[in-house]
């Protein structure tokens, strides 16, 4: 672990407490949400369309309602007529409208998997054997699987009035010709003088990418249970990243006030982007209102692959161009990213993120949203960010080598600071981005030599995410004994609960232990953001420090009244509220809260905050790798992921945000795809066929924590969460290039693939596109 | 739906009779009939481990075995590893490697590397990787567990 500026010393910030929810998950206790048993429960399962794109022209539910415990069957037609409102949803915008269709087909399925009716009964498998029984009469159509078949004139349209939103530097492009299309959107962004950067340049390179739809992959399959009560009130516990989040589309989707939705969490699974948006809960509380009872749903494994939200497929073109000493000149960037079955999908991140780590004055940066039919993307680990550092990396890469300069400082030369202006025109803050490049640059990983043997290379990638602030909300009550409980409405999806009580210990000069965390329901706690974007331990930790202040300031009010003296006379210092006037008068928190009674009543305090200035992260991977050129086995033989972490809260718990966003983008980078046969159907929707790493396929993975505080948090904390899955795919498919002489082009880079990189390489001399001069 | 069966099994250390239709899944009976909620369904055909139960000393995927097969058998879940006052030390070292993120793969993990320990108490990190290859997580990339169990083999 690195510390690369000097800051005052925390006694609870950057140490390893135990988490305070750990033991009851290492022992079997912990309640996720397929774990709620209610009275009365029933169980409901979906029936899901069995083609890529078709009309439904009816739906016979008769037979269903005759089967013996079959007690509701819902279909579109039982929820209210959805309009085109847009609600917020942490790192997205989301149309109500669409979540409702992707939650229960309208008068059209676009995607194999799509939900069109639901049953509840007394069993799971009687819902299921009900399925059966409902027959769908289907207008089958054509379908689009890639973005480059649903751009071509004449493909069939996903949303037959669907206008491509053609956006210029972040405003409408009145320029750009439209039409019905499934190209969504098409932004925009020019600078400089992108004519004069190919005239300047000694070195230009042009290359294209494809990559695949990936999945987040998270263990616990997508569960609710929703009561509806006949007074119209509904409660849903559901396994979530955002409960408030839950509560909106639901209330926006069944078109009830929100205060008449309760959302509780359970622990939560794995979500990593995936579990914000709802899929099961309209039609859990659709036929929870229809029977008069609870009702549970519970995915699949194959429904959480075909049916729930991965990250996007894409096709990407890069030309770059550098001069002679390796300063980029130009930068064109064209990304095309699928969006699933309905609109939105991360390409404008993509764009925005891949760039900035770099200072880039001429470009011209197109991002273009594109509907096919596959399932609707969702949020993955830093949306979009990967794919395009995926394109920005490979590219930069071959950049250098042509220029004959080591990969870091070709990106060192290059490196975006503070006020540097990205792609949107808009400056970066304090950002860490040219220490993690130094760090790895001197890292003895980066300066060993390269293990000994035949067909071993080494790569370097760097990946970017912005992190988010938004609201959160936290109470704080100190309890007689001296312990503080500390309400938050951040679901826990990885350490957080531990992270943001040590927050407010360090404030109140107490232990982590004393402070007792809990996760609260939508009724019992402030609005509180998304666990997401980076922001928990950030934005939440904000609050419980707010929360934790406004503590510290009623315990020294209360210490004045016992002293006889006023608040200003009391100074608080390690832990001590001390009589300055007296100073052999010192009481410690506990001795306080045992007199709270005498001393005015209990002490509580809440607090809400909406910060703004997340922090910028960085990240950097250096991976070793060796390839079996006969079969295009990959075995990595080290790796060390860097990442700018602010200030590590929990350093063990950086760490493994480090370590596992490292893995999934190994994942990604090798195995991981979404397999489309040409007949529309998802070939490899279990986990046998996915092939997620697993413990065999990996060595350890050493991170490398880099803190250059965020002026924007008072301990100086970036959100820690995404980065660390950006530079994984270039890095590997750099060092493959060393190990091979190969370059790949495309993701996964499966075995098959680089047997026929290899192959190809022999064959022609050289790979993809000269460059030029 | 057929008749349900009486099965009896030794749970946990407890003697134990159930009723089971002969089609479910001796993780189905564990969480839904039983409340031992604590065994895990991650994609309940075999290649996740996070329902990994031991049954007469052995470790096994719970979605892939009838409950009606769990007759005359000794079985124990995550429920049944700890002692009333005392973690079993790969739940302790768990806790304080931070080997866990979301958790749910976590009581698999214990009960497979329970597995493992039980036979071979001084596993190599390769082997300790190879015997947990059946179980999937998706937040940690492995290290912190593999340290883990590694952990627990000298507290054992």
């Amino acid at each position: 672990m690195t510390t690369t500026e000097n800051r005052p010393q925390f006694k609870v910030v950057g140490t390893r407490p135990v988490r305070h929810d750990g033991l009851e998950k290492v022992t079997g206790k912990a309640k996720y949400g397929a774990d709620v048993i209610l009275p009365g429960m029933l169980y409901g399962k979906v029936l899901r369309s069995p083609h890529p794109h078709a009309r439904i022209k009816s739906i016979d539910t008769s037979g269903a309602l005759k089967i013996p415990g079959v007690k509701a069957v819902v279909t579109a037609k039982d929820l209210p007529i959805q309009s085109d409102k847009m609600v917020e949803l942490g790192e997205a915008h989301a149309n109500m409208k669409q979540i409702a269709e992707n939650c229960l087909a309208n008068d059209k399925v676009l995607y194999k998997g799509h939900a069109v009716a639901a049953v509840a009964a007394t069993s799971p498998h009687i819902a299921e054997e009900a399925l059966d029984a409902i027959k769908v009469v289907y207008e089958v159509l054509p379908f689009v699987l890639n973005v480059d078949d649903a751009m071509k004139p004449g493909a069939t349209l996903l949303h037959e009035n669907m206008v491509t939103r053609a956006v210029l530097g972040g405003k409408p492009d009145p320029a750009k010709q439209v039409g019905k299309s499934n190209v969504s959107s098409e932004m925009r962004w020019v600078g400089g003088n992108l004519e004069q950067a190919w005239k300047d340049s000694h070195v230009i390179v042009e290359r294209e990418y494809f990559t695949k739809p990936v999945h987040q992959g998270y263990i616990e399959p997508h569960v609710t249970t929703v009561n509806w009560n006949p007074d119209g009130k509904i409660t849903v516990w559901t396994s979530t990243q955002h409960t408030f989040g839950v509560r909106q589309q639901a209330a926006a989707i069944l078109q009830v006030p929100e205060g008449m939705v309760k959302v509780i969490p359970m622990e939560i699974g794995g979500g990593f982007g995936g579990k914000i948006n709802v899929y099961l809960e309209p039609a859990a509380a659709m036929l929870s209102k229809k029977t008069g009872h609870p009702v549970k749903m519970v995915m699949t494994r194959k429904e959480v692959f075909e049916a729930s939200g991965p990250t996007s497929g894409s096709h990407m073109k890069m030309k770059v161009g550098a001069t002679k000493d390796g300063k980029i000149t130009g930068w064109q960037l064209w990304l095309a990213f699928e969006a699933g079955a309905y609109p939105g999908s991360p390409v404008a991140m993509g764009a925005m993120c891949s760039s900035a780590p770099y200072i880039v004055e001429n470009f011209d940066v197109s991002a273009l949203d594109i509907v096919v039919n596959k399932p609707k993307v969702a949020a993955y680990r830093a949306p979009g960010s990967p794919i395009g550092a995926f394109a920005v990396e490979s590219t930069l890469d071959e950049l250098a080598e042509k220029l004959g300069m080591d990969p870091m400082d070709f990106r060192l030369k290059n490196a975006a600071k503070e006020g540097t202006r990205q792609i949107t025109g808009a400056p970066l803050g304090k950002i860490g981005n040219i220490e993690v490049m130094t760090q790895v640059k001197n890292h003895p990983h980066y300066k060993s030599p390269l293990p000994v043997g035949p067909n071993v290379g080494r790569g370097v990638g760097m990946g970017y995410w912005f992190n988010i602030g938004m609201q959160s909300s936290a109470a704080l009550n100190v309890n007689p004994d001296g312990s503080v409980s500390l309400v938050t409405g951040s679901v826990d999806i990885g350490g957080t609960r531990v992270a943001v009580a040590m927050q407010a210990a360090e404030i109140l000069g107490i232990r982590a232990e004393d402070v007792i965390p809990t996760v609260a329901d939508t009724d019992s706690i402030g609005w509180t953001g998304v666990t997401g974007g980076s922001r928990t331990a950030f934005a939440t930790g904000i609050a419980a420090i707010n929360a934790a202040e406004e503590v510290k300031k009623q315990l020294i009010a209360r210490a004045a009244l016992m002293w006889e003296v006023k608040p200003e006379d009391i100074e608080f210092k390690d832990g001590l509220y001390i009589n300055k006037k007296s100073p052999k008068d010192s009481v410690t928190m506990k001795q306080l809260a045992a007199k709270m009674m005498m001393t005015g009543g209990y002490v509580t305090a809440s607090a809400t905050a909406n910060p703004r200035m997340a922090g910028a992260a960085y990240g950097a991977m250096i991976v070793d790798v060796k390839v079996d050129p006969e079969t295009g086995k990959v075995d990595l033989l080290r790796v060390t992921a860097f990442q700018d972490a602010g200030k590590a809260a929990h350093p063990s718990y950086v760490e493994g945000q480090i370590q596992g966003g490292a893995v999934q983008g190994i994942g990604w980078a090798l195995n991981e795809e979404y397999f489309h046969t040409t007949d529309g159907v998802m070939a490899n929707s279990s986990w046998l066929d996915y092939r997620m790493p697993t413990s065999l396929d990996l060595p350890m993975i050493d991170p490398v924590i880099i803190e250059v505080p965020n002026p924007g948090h008072p301990f100086g904390l970036r959100g820690v969460g995404e980065v660390g899955i950006c530079a994984p795919m270039a890095a590997i498919r750099n060092a493959i290039f060393r190990a091979t002489g190969a370059r790949m082009y495309h993701l996964p880079m499966n075995p098959g693939s680089i047997v026929e990189a290899i192959g190809a390489k022999k064959a022609a001399g050289h790979t993809n596109g000269a460059a030029k001069k | 739906m057929a008749k349900k069966v009486i099965v009896q099994a030794n749970l946990n250390d407890n003697d134990t009779e159930f009723l089971s239709e002969p089609r479910q899944s001796l993780l189905e009976v564990l969480r839904e009939t039983l409340a031992l909620t604590g065994t895990k369904e991650g994609c309940n055909d075999g290649n996740c481990g996070a329902c990994t139960v031991m049954v007469d000393g052995r470790i096994v995927n719970s979605c892939l075995m009838l409950a009606v097969e769990a007759e005359g058998k000794k079985i124990t879940t995550i429920e049944g590893i700890a002692q009333a006052d005392k973690l079993h030390p790969l739940q302790q070292s768990f806790l304080e490697e931070a080997a866990l993120q979301c958790g749910i793969c976590t009581p698999g993990f214990i009960v497979a590397a329970k597995g493992l320990l039980d036979r071979e108490p001084k596993a190599d990190e390769h082997r300790v990787r190879h015997w947990l290859a059946g179980n999937l997580c998706r937040c940690t990339g492995y290290d912190k567990i593999i340290r883990a169990v590694l952990k627990a083999e000298k507290e054992l």
